[in-house]
């Protein structure tokens, strides 16, 4: 555990963008504006598959206040290539094609085409006045049905299986044969939506000269500039991205949808245009996270080691290939040392909208299955589930199926502290009740990030970063910066800076930012602090080795100044400093999360409750522990959501019946108790702090925890999700309830 | 182009003017036309909450009024709450209590919270979830703002007291 | 959204007449917690909106010795925030504090929620339970209409071209009487009802002298089991006459299977709500016996 002291680190400051989020100044997408602004409007396909005969855009062109039109092909001709957007490979025509859609449409609100006219209202009239011929194709919107050779082709001349790939570890035929208890079931999930309630919006200016300008509220602004360049086929360095402030993403805002429109829309109309999605453009045309179909098989002893797993994943891509079941092959057995394990995963297309990333994508839905399985195996064994599954937790040198051999993690101390917990032990004081536990693993990336430190003479300094802010990073990179700096974190000041005006940053995502922007600040300020010493050494006439910094304090031989002192002499010393470091960190250490939570469950409606709900989290060393909290928190509410009622509720035709955050349902506050917290920290050695990325593993247990709290409650075990008041009355009565 | 309409109202206590389209909602005429832009669009149904506002003494989805209803009304929004410089106890309060994270629906949960404590200053933990079910967050799952309400009532019971 | 003229009439003569302009697409708007969102997702059309909560009569709230009369226009809050009127219909109360959240609440009245006609309607299986008349102004003149006539289709009420709903009239509560309305949702607010039942009961010791129930979404209009509450006249207060009465509700179901659940698990929830409906209604007749 980490008990190293600390002055700024682990302290509860109020975040540096706090005021103007509290006041309403913060300037989000959406608020942005600008002389002559124009306001775009996406004509969206009303078919799930279909063929675009013509596209006819005379009478929109003619309705007044109508500026331009674009469809596309507006886009510039370049030949087919594989463009790199960010999450590997992807065809040019396929990341186009997501954009405005060339020569079919293969989900209902596929972008067609787009108009920019003098206001919202304009546009839309307008958007209407386009004329499309489409030629309707069968949909087909589930993994294993696409599979099928019978299946409507989504691309002509490949097939809907984009790829598969097999892990291999042990012998699986020989430890299942060791097994004395075998478990096996298939799972299905629902598509689900990250639920970010900003919708998407993007503004575009073509400028005279050339160069693009593009405001919007992405997770990764540059991104959004390589991105934007690629799919129109110019320099990155004529494309500018500002970002604005950006009202949730958790994995949904880093593909591009609206900005090359507004763009080419820019172009063609000479003014700057703002384009931003509705709600339920948020639903149907943007990348949720994929519906699965999983089978799922574990053996163990009578004494409770588990010999042999094996996981069968099959992960709707929706339109483009690029389903996230590589992660949830990573993470599907990743809480436990199995020495024999086999998982096939496969990457299929379906007329469902292009799925994205959603906080750990992919594992939630492999650990709804695995830790299912695992709770009935350790039902089936007699043993308490978490003993089972301490019994097998992974550890320092465990390999994972995947391959890689962990580093020190902290799962089985998450399992002691959900063990030690004092809900654990708690009565659950009524019938109709049951207390699920499980656990879960998200292995977080590193990627690159830069920062930048300006030291002003009041000591204080500007932090100039290029992670856009979703959760309060400012203030946790910033507090990385003073605790190095010695100086308290209200004397950094942070800011997120366009992507002409910083070093180039990943995304927002991964759970990277503290770790790699926090690691990049903390090498900025080791740089200021070098300089810093030059500058006393100056001051003071001895060796720059001769000065030693701690705490805030320079000192050499009895002489000392304060960071703060030593900042207003910086003229008289050669001038500014400014401090930079940029990295690629490889250290990055994954992190385990359990829940344990207890449900009521109506056995005349179906209807769950959640009575209880304690997340527990390794998170190595927590910053700022508020919003390492609040992470947690959240990431619980959200696999609530998905456990209980959050689904893509899909017609036969692929329209989605339920786009709207009325028909969608996710958890209201009256839906919901506390989510009590315990952080558990063991430190990861690949960064300097011991962080480890907090935002993502939060999501993975809930599901399997409430499925296992309902099967306590009701002798029910349910392998469908989201477990809905429907699900889980239907099931109480083939069980026979 | 159809004529406007003239459309006088009274906004965080100050006499405002504006043209607007019957079709234009007050949500769009306070961003688009007046400039204020602290009052959020999430969904445009009525459902998020986002654009919570007080009108004519009641919180409203602003998305769901039109401008031209708000002839003659009085008005409140995000940018009214704070104490000229200094920040009303629930802003504080959200601060202290990290009960923001991306900060998009935090104007709308203040401007509820704040219309349910001026009505209801002891308001429980049960009531102050029903108060603000009309409020999505996405980010907090609600603990820290629950938690950051029950801060601010104890402020303004205080406040009061003096 | 597609441009419309906007009135603000005073009079309920001046919006009949607005309403009565021949060629004219009018809608009504009071809440508009409904309407406006419909015309904007193109599920409604109007090139004319009339605003009519400027109309006093439509803005009525009125509890004496003939009973409620509850203005169109009036806002849900108005009527929860009325302790007479929280005393004397506590199953209209139930109603109007679950119309969406507590926004929707300083907007949505209940001649709305009645003008809507969904069959998901929170505010009429409790109405047509408590034996509610719609008063209708119009070109004809003024008419009134029991409320489970009000409602003809999924979205379309009775109202002819140019008339105008213009209040609600409740009897007054007689002794012995209890109400209530319960609905099914997955989650706790802010939901469309899966199923939604009205009981309105009057006791006689512990006889029933009189019952009523009717149901939301389970049929393409609010379904008024008159053979449910008939069953359990004459009959003693007690589970059997409970349960029969809530399989009748069950058996008259007609629900459908979408989004919000089986056609199946609808038809079990009108059991299990009218039940429990009928059961708070009992216990709050028994307050008033």
């Amino acid at each position: 555990m980490s008990a190293k002291a600390y002055s700024v680190i682990g302290t509860r400051p109020i975040r540096h963008d706090g005021a103007d989020k509290v006041t309403g100044r913060a300037l989000y997408g959406a608020d942005f504006t600008a002389a002559g602004l124009l306001h775009g409007a996406i004509v969206r396909s009303p078919h799930a598959h279909a063929r675009i005969k013509s596209i006819d855009t005379t009478r929109a062109l003619a309705f007044p206040g109508v500026k331009a039109v674009v469809t596309s092909a507006d886009f510039p001709e370049t030949a087919e290539r594989m463009v790199d957007l960010g999450e590997g490979d992807t065809p040019l025509s396929y990341a186009r094609g997501n954009v405005l859609a060339i020569d079919k449409v293969l989900y209902r609100g596929h972008a067609v085409a787009a108009v920019a006219a003098a206001s919202p209202h304009v546009a839309e009239e307008a958007a209407a006045l386009i004329d499309v011929v489409y030629e309707r194709l069968p949909c087909v919107l589930t993994a294993p049905e696409a599979m099928l050779e019978s299946a409507p082709q989504l691309h002509d001349g490949k097939s809907n299986l984009a790829s598969q790939f097999q892990h291999v570890l042990g012998d699986a035929a020989k430890g299942f044969a060791e097994a004395d208890v075998v478990v096996e079931r298939e799972f299905n999930t629902a598509t689900v939506h990250q639920g970010y309630i900003e919708p998407h919006n993007a503004t575009a200016l073509w400028n005279n000269d050339g160069r693009v300008h593009v405001w919007c509220s992405t997770q990764g602004s540059f991104v959004v500039r390589d991105c934007t360049a690629l799919i129109l086929d110019i320099p990155v360095s004529r494309v500018k991205v500002t970002p604005m402030e950006i009202g949730g993403g958790f994995g949904g805002k880093i593909p591009v949808y609206l900005e090359p429109v507004a763009a080419l829309l820019s172009k063609k109309s000479g003014r700057p245009v703002k384009i931003v999605m509705t709600r339920k453009d948020c639903f149907e045309a943007t990348g949720p996270t994929p519906g699965s179909f999983m089978r799922v098989k574990i053996g163990a002893t009578k004494d409770g080691r588990i010999t042999a797993a094996q996981a069968y994943l099959a992960f709707e891509a929706g339109a483009y290939p690029g389903a996230m079941v590589g992660p949830a092959g990573m993470t599907v057995f990743a809480p436990y040392d199995i020495p024999n394990a086999v998982v096939d995963g496969f990457d299929v297309v379906v007329n469902k909208p292009s799925t994205a990333a959603y906080r750990a994508p992919g594992a939630p839905n492999a650990a709804f299955a695995t830790e299912s399985v695992i709770d009935e195996l350790a039902q089936k064994l007699g043993i308490d589930p978490i003993e089972f599954r301490l019994k097998n937790a992974a550890k320092e040198g465990t390999r994972r199926v995947d391959g890689p051999k962990f580093r020190r993690i902290g799962c089985v101390e998450v399992l002691e502290a959900m063990k030690n917990h004092p809900h654990y032990s708690a009565p659950l004081g009524g019938p109709n009740r049951g207390r699920g536990v499980a656990v879960g693993f998200w292995f977080n990336v590193g990627l690159q990030s830069s920062a930048t430190l300006n030291v002003n003479a009041d000591g204080t300094v500007n932090l100039v970063e290029g992670s856009t802010d979703i959760g309060g990073t400012r203030t946790s990179i910033a507090m990385q910066a003073a605790e190095v700096l010695g100086i308290p974190v209200a004397d950094v000041n942070p800011s997120v800076a366009d992507t002409d005006s910083v070093g180039f940053t990943a995304v927002t995502g991964g759970s990277r930012t503290t770790f790699a922007t926090g690691w990049a600040a903390y090498e900025a300020a080791q740089d200021v602090v070098r300089q810093m010493k030059q500058r006393a050494a100056k001051l003071w006439e001895v060796e720059a080795a001769a000065v030693s910094f701690d705490s805030g304090v320079f000192t050499s031989g009895g002489r000392k100044l304060t960071f703060k002192e030593l900042a207003d002499q910086l003229p008289a010393t050669g001038g500014p400093v400014v401090g930079s470091a940029t990295v690629n960190p490889r250290g990055v250490g994954g992190s385990f999360a359990g829940n344990i939570v207890d449900v009521e469950v109506d056995p005349e409606t179906g209807k769950t409750t959640i009575l209880r709900f304690t997340a527990v989290q390794d998170v190595g060393k927590a910053i700022h522990p508020s919003y390492v909290e609040g992470q947690m928190q959240g990431g619980s509410v959200q696999g609530i959501g998905w456990a209980l009622n959050e689904e893509y509720f899909m017609g036969a035709d692929g329209t989605m019946m339920n786009s709207s955050f009325l028909d969608y349902r996710m958890p209201t506050a009256l839906d919901l108790p506390m989510i009590d917290t315990c952080i558990v920290e063991v430190a990861n050695p690949g960064h300097p702090f011991g962080v480890r990325g907090v935002g993502e593993a939060n999501i993975v247990p809930p599901t399997p925890a409430i499925a296992n709290a309902i099967e306590r409650a009701t002798g029910v075990r349910m392998t469908r999700l989201p477990m809905s008041p429907p699900t889980v009355m239907e099931a109480l009565w083939s069980a026979g309830n | 182009m159809p004529a406007q309409t003239h459309v006088t109202a009274t906004i965080n206590g100050e006499p405002v003017q504006f043209l607007c389209e019957p079709r234009q909602s007050l949500l769009e005429c306070l961003r688009d036309i007046l400039g204020m832009t602290g009052t959020k669009e999430g969904c445009n149904d009525g459902n998020c909450g986002s654009c919570t506002i007080v009108f004519d003494g009641r919180i409203v989805t602003s998305c769901l009024v039109l401008g031209v209803e708000a002839r003659g009304k009085e008005i409140s929004t995000i940018e009214g709450i704070a104490r000229g410089n200094r920040l009303h106890p629930l802003q504080q309060a959200f601060l202290e209590n990290a009960a923001l994270q991306c900060g998009i629906c935090t104007p709308g949960f203040i401007v509820a919270a704040k219309a349910l404590l001026d009505q209801e200053p002891e308001p429980d933990e049960e009531r102050i979830r029903f108060w603000l079910a009309n409020n999505l967050c996405r980010c907090t799952g609600y603990d820290k703002i629950v938690r950051a309400v029950e801060q601010a009532a104890a402020v303004c019971k205080q406040e009061a007291a003096r | 959204m597609k441009w419309f003229d906007y009135e603000c009439p005073r009079t309920v003569e001046a919006a009949v007449g607005l309403l009565s302009a021949p060629g004219r697409k009018v809608r009504a708007l009071a809440g508009g917690t409904d309407l406006l969102v419909q015309l904007r997702a193109g599920r409604r059309e109007a090139d004319l909106v009339v605003d009519i909560k400027e109309i006093g009569e439509l803005n009525e709230l009125r509890l004496d010795s003939s009973g409620l009369t509850i203005g169109a226009a009036v806002p849900c809050y108005r009527i929860y925030n009325d302790p007479a009127i929280c005393r004397a219909y506590p199953g209209l109360i139930d109603a109007v504090s679950l119309i969406g959240g507590t926004q929707i609440q300083g907007r949505a009245s209940l001649g709305g929620n009645l003008a809507n006609a969904a069959p998901s309607a929170d505010a009429v299986p409790i109405l047509i339970a408590l034996g509610a008349q719609c008063l209708i102004a119009g070109p004809g003149g003024p008419r009134s209409l029991p409320v489970e006539d009000f409602c003809v289709a999924p979205g379309r009420n009775a109202l002819a071209p140019g008339e105008l709903l213009v209040s609600i009239h409740l009897a007054p509560p007689l002794p012995g009487s209890g109400a209530a309305y319960l609905r099914f949702i997955p989650r706790n607010e802010m939901d469309i009802a899966v199923v939604g039942a009205g009981a309105s009961v009057v006791l006689k010791g512990n006889v029933f002298a009189a019952a009523r129930i009717a149901l939301a979404s389970v049929a393409p209009v609010p379904l008024f089991v008159a053979d449910a509450g008939d069953s359990l006249i004459g009959k003693p207060v007690d589970e059997a006459s409970i349960n029969a009465a809530a399989e009748i509700a069950r058996a008259a179901a007609k629900p459908i299977t979408d989004m919000r659940g089986t056609a199946e698990y609808r038809r079990h929830l009108c059991g299990v709500m009218t039940r429990r409906a009928i059961a708070r209604a009992i216990a709050r007749g028994k307050e008033t016996n």
